[in-house]
């Protein structure tokens, strides 16, 4: 995951697209996006883990590519498009990967999972059918404490499949 | 006592754990708890000891007294009449799914739909006093208790539905969460007996339990009962809350361990908007608006530090300094010191007589818990009253710290602590929870004070360091003829062994440490578990005898042969060899009720040196299982956070600062370096159940240690055994 820092001067930033919405927020243009997500829109589910970009429990995707937000400073966003875990649930329908998480039981405390179904969701964007070895390969920076580790390369094993097949029956 | 109890199984405490009890409880009243839910049945448990102080004409007060004070309730729940039921119980989630697995066995006793109960968890105001989440205690202890509270609650309303129907009670049937008189067919829910009573009743729990063998709630995987919370971000860890008004606290933290100031500017923060600068000592923190701000005015800050005198200790000396730092008479003793002679002039004849003797030194790094929510707590005021939110194991031991630090008893303070980001151990203190405290009272704000991951690493405590000197002797047929273990600073815990052995001692020596030490998952065992299997296996190499047979030859405990057996069997240890740069390693042990045993293949690239796990392999025993789903969880991530410590995580240090506070410098175990792992679960439903939170890892390290061995001729004797790291799956 490149780390993406502004070089440029510091501005203001009054907006953000965030789940297909907009938000007004009022940040320096150096404010990490996680900071922003958390403290001033209460958009907790993305956690502080690190600050360094080292275990993930951050991550969101921005324009459909995975980043850590507290190593991504809202200046360098400007329009993109921002998904957090709050926004993967539609109409109190969960996500595949989500669902999967849930069924097979891949958390403990759970902390490192926001991180964890954002990280797979975007590796399932770029990989519709990926090995264990590549789902291993890909999720290798993010930490969960627990060990829960197994129980999450089934989770997305079984998100994948349930997501081809969702697609291969034309749903949507 | 019913049959079906197990023996009590004793907790000896690590020294860590034993604190001093507060000299007062100011519990609420039982009619208070009534207050809190309304009408319905309330059913509370009391301790014997409750009963026995009540009979004594209730002279001592409530839970006054000394050490053994009892808290006259130690569970209760309560019923209400729409059906809900409520637990509350002092102890608290922290990823080990007992709020699911405490739910099921009151479902299960209260014969009450799973999901008619909810858990009321660690808040010192609502739940009745616990000593912590700590121990593997939950499932043994409370898990125990509130079997025996829904036990009496369901008798109490089969009684209510007899006497509305003017039949013998003993001829009705509890089933999903209602009273049915097979005689008459008629049927009551549980919330319309509870309807219009305002009834409680106390318990003592000596009345009979459901045996596991007919468990039909408890004894089934469930996954985590608020699981959707978790994979839909909306549960708020105390890292996430805020108040109306809430500053965001940070503390200046010495440039060195034990520093003082020497001098201080704090007028430039001071003069930040919206900035309070509050100082006390040599404790010295900011609160602003914003983060940003708060980080802004901490750099403000202009101080200078005043080291301690002496030179401390480094990660490279450490081990003779503790050697050289024995503490007498000081916080350790323990059980090691009552096993055996401790008489060495016995040991060293034993020794001298026997065919072969090997001594050895083992050792053991600092670790760190790092738990991924860092320590966090939100604390408000309201006049002289306390309100703080926190992650900890331990709410009521937070309480007792706030009541210290500001002078307050403890009925002026509530502890609240939602499920958290865990803790494994570290999270016993509160530490978090004073200064969030102090910063709130001092800006006269509420404040939330989340540590950054290096304040974690380098302010929370560590799983101590420690040395562990093995002499032994063993004949050529496998007797154990002497056994001298000696423990400086890492803990007593399990520290005996569990073998047939001639003359044996094992003294724990308490030394001097650097830094913060505390409890860790497992505490010492896993040292201990370490220095002696890693050692049973070169007396097996020494006498030439297969590490399998030598261990069972000796081993006096039915139940860990039978964990060994079972891990064995599943890992093929008699029925295949290695590969050639392949070894094969066991392990195995007991404590606090769990038993446990692991195998470990690994491969050794014989030109670079370089380890790859090949697979592992680990059989575990806590008696029934009351969450099948659960414990496999637990025994898994048990191993896998165990594979850090065995192989490659080690704090670094030197001279009173911590070198590696971050993840990029501090590895912990990744998606890549789990090997294979296959769980073993035996379930042995004619006992009761024991804990699980921290048996399973403590035969890791050396099961992959021996395996080293036995591939390479080479002996590991210190965790971590590869800090260059292994080979990637």
């Amino acid at each position: 995951m490149p780390t993406q820092t502004s070089e440029a001067p510091i501005t203001r930033v009054t907006e953000l697209q965030i789940n297909g919405r907009a938000y007004k927020i009022d940040a320096t243009s150096d404010t990490s996006l996680l900071s922003v997500l958390r403290d001033q829109l209460d958009l907790t589910g993305s956690k502080y883990g690190c600050g360094e970009g080292q275990c993930s429990a951050c991550t969101v995707l921005v324009d459909g590519n995975p980043r850590h937000s507290c190593i991504t400073s809202v200046g360098v966003i400007g329009k993109k498009s921002i998904t957090t875990i709050e926004g993967l649930e539609r109409d109190g329908k969960l996500h595949p990967v989500q669902q999967a998480f849930l069924d097979e039981g891949a958390m403990q405390c759970a902390y490192c999972t926001s991180g964890m179904i954002m990280s797979a969701v975007a590796l399932l964007k770029s990989n519709a059918n990926p090995t264990d070895a590549e789902i291993i390969q890909y999720m290798q920076g993010n930490v969960c404490r627990c060990g829960t580790y197994p129980r999450i390369v089934a989770a997305i094993r079984d998100a994948a499949r349930m997501m081809r097949a969702s697609s291969n029956g034309g749903a949507r | 006592m019913n049959k079906n109890l197990a023996p009590e199984i004793v907790l000896e405490p690590e020294r860590y754990e034993l604190q001093t009890p507060p000299v007062h409880h100011f519990e609420i009243d039982r009619r208070d708890f009534a207050k809190i839910v309304g009408t319905g049945i309330a059913v509370f448990l009391l301790s014997k000891g409750a009963i026995a102080q009540q009979q004594q004409g209730e002279s001592g007060g409530r839970g006054g007294g000394g050490q053994s004070a009892p808290k006259d309730i130690s569970a209760w729940l309560h019923i209400a009449e729409n059906g809900a039921i409520t637990v509350f119980t002092g102890k608290v989630e922290i990823g080990q799914n007992v709020r699911t697995s405490l739910a099921q066995v009151v479902a299960e006793e209260l014969r009450a739909p799973f999901d008619s109960i909810t858990m009321v968890m660690g808040d010192t105001r609502l739940t009745p006093y616990d000593a912590g989440t700590f121990g593997s205690q939950t499932t043994p202890r409370m898990g125990m208790q509130l079997r025996h509270v829904a036990s009496v609650a369901c008798d109490t309303l089969k009684n209510l539905a007899a006497k509305q129907w003017n039949v013998d009670a003993a001829r009705l049937v509890p089933v999903a969460g209602k009273i049915t008189d097979p005689q008459t067919k008629l049927s009551i829910t549980y919330g319309q007996l509870a309807q219009r009573q305002a009834f409680e009743t106390a318990v003592l729990g000596d009345d009979p339990l459901i045996a596991p063998a007919d468990w039909t709630v408890a004894g089934k995987p469930l996954g985590k009962v608020d699981g959707r919370d978790f994979v839909t971000g909306r549960h708020k860890y105390v890292s996430d809350m805020k108040l109306p008004g809430m500053q965001y606290g940070k503390v200046l933290r010495p440039e060195s361990f034990g520093a003082t100031i020497a001098s201080i500017d704090v007028s430039a923060a001071q003069q930040m908007p919206g900035v309070a600068v509050v100082r006390d000592g040599d404790f010295v923190g900011v609160t602003a608006p914003d983060p940003q701000t708060a980080e802004r005015a901490l750099k403000a800050i202009k101080v200078e530090w005043k080291p301690v005198a002496q030179q401390q200790p480094d990660s490279k000396n450490i081990y003779d300094y503790l050697k050289a730092n024995v503490q007498t008479g000081g916080r350790g003793g323990g059980r090691g010191q009552q096993s055996g002679a401790t008489d060495t002039s016995a040991i060293d004849s034993a020794l001298a007589a026997a065919q072969h003797r090997l001594d050895a030194t083992y050792k053991v790094a600092f670790i760190a818990h790092a738990p991924l929510e860092p320590r966090a707590a939100m604390a408000q005021w309201d006049g002289d009253q306390l309100n703080v939110w926190t992650g900890t194991q331990r709410p009521f031991g937070v309480r007792t710290e706030l009541a210290s630090a500001f002078h307050l008893s403890e009925e002026k303070i509530r502890v609240r602590m939602p499920d958290m980001g865990s803790g494994y151990g570290g999270k016993h203190t509160g530490e978090c929870a004073v200064e969030a405290a102090r910063l709130a009272k001092g800006a006269g704000k509420p404040v939330k004070l989340t540590w950054t991951r290096e304040e974690e690493f380098s302010w929370a405590y560590f799983r101590p360091v420690g040395v562990i000197d093995i002499r032994s002797g063993v004949n050529d047929d496998g007797t154990l003829t002497a056994w001298e273990l000696q423990n400086y600073n890492s803990g007593n815990s399990g520290i005996d062994t569990p073998y047939k052995t001639g003359v044996h001692s094992t003294p724990f020596h308490s030394t001097a440490y650097p830094f913060r030490q505390g409890s860790y998952r497992g505490l010492a065992a896993t040292a201990n578990f370490f220095a002696r299997e890693s050692h049973m296996d070169d007396l097996a190499r020494a006498i030439k005898m297969d590490p399998f047979a030598f261990r069972m030859k000796n081993l006096q405990d039915d139940r860990i042969k039978a964990v060994l057996q079972a891990a064995a069997e599943k890992f093929g240890w008699d029925k295949t060899k290695p590969a050639s740069g392949h070894g094969f390693g066991l392990a195995c042990g007991a404590e606090k009720g769990g038993y446990v045993a692991n195998c470990a293949e690994v491969a050794v690239d014989k030109s670079t040196g370089a380890v790859k796990i090949v697979r592992l392999v680990v059989a575990f025993e806590c008696g029934a299982i009351v969450n099948p789903d659960g414990l496999r969880n637990q025994v898994l991530g048990g191993n896998i956070q165990g594979l850090g410590g065995a192989l490659f995580e080690a704090i670094e240090f030197e001279n009173g600062r911590v070198l590696n506070p971050k993840f990029s410098k501090y590895r912990v175990p990744r998606f890549q370096d789990i090997p294979p792992i296959e769980v073993v679960l035996v379930d042995r439903k004619d006992l009761q159940p024991s804990g699980a939170g921290e048996v399973p890892l403590m035969a890791l390290a050396p099961s992959i240690g021996n395996a080293i061995c036995d591939a390479t001729g080479v002996r590991l004797r210190a965790l971590p055994m590869i800090p260059a790291g292994i080979v990637k799956t």
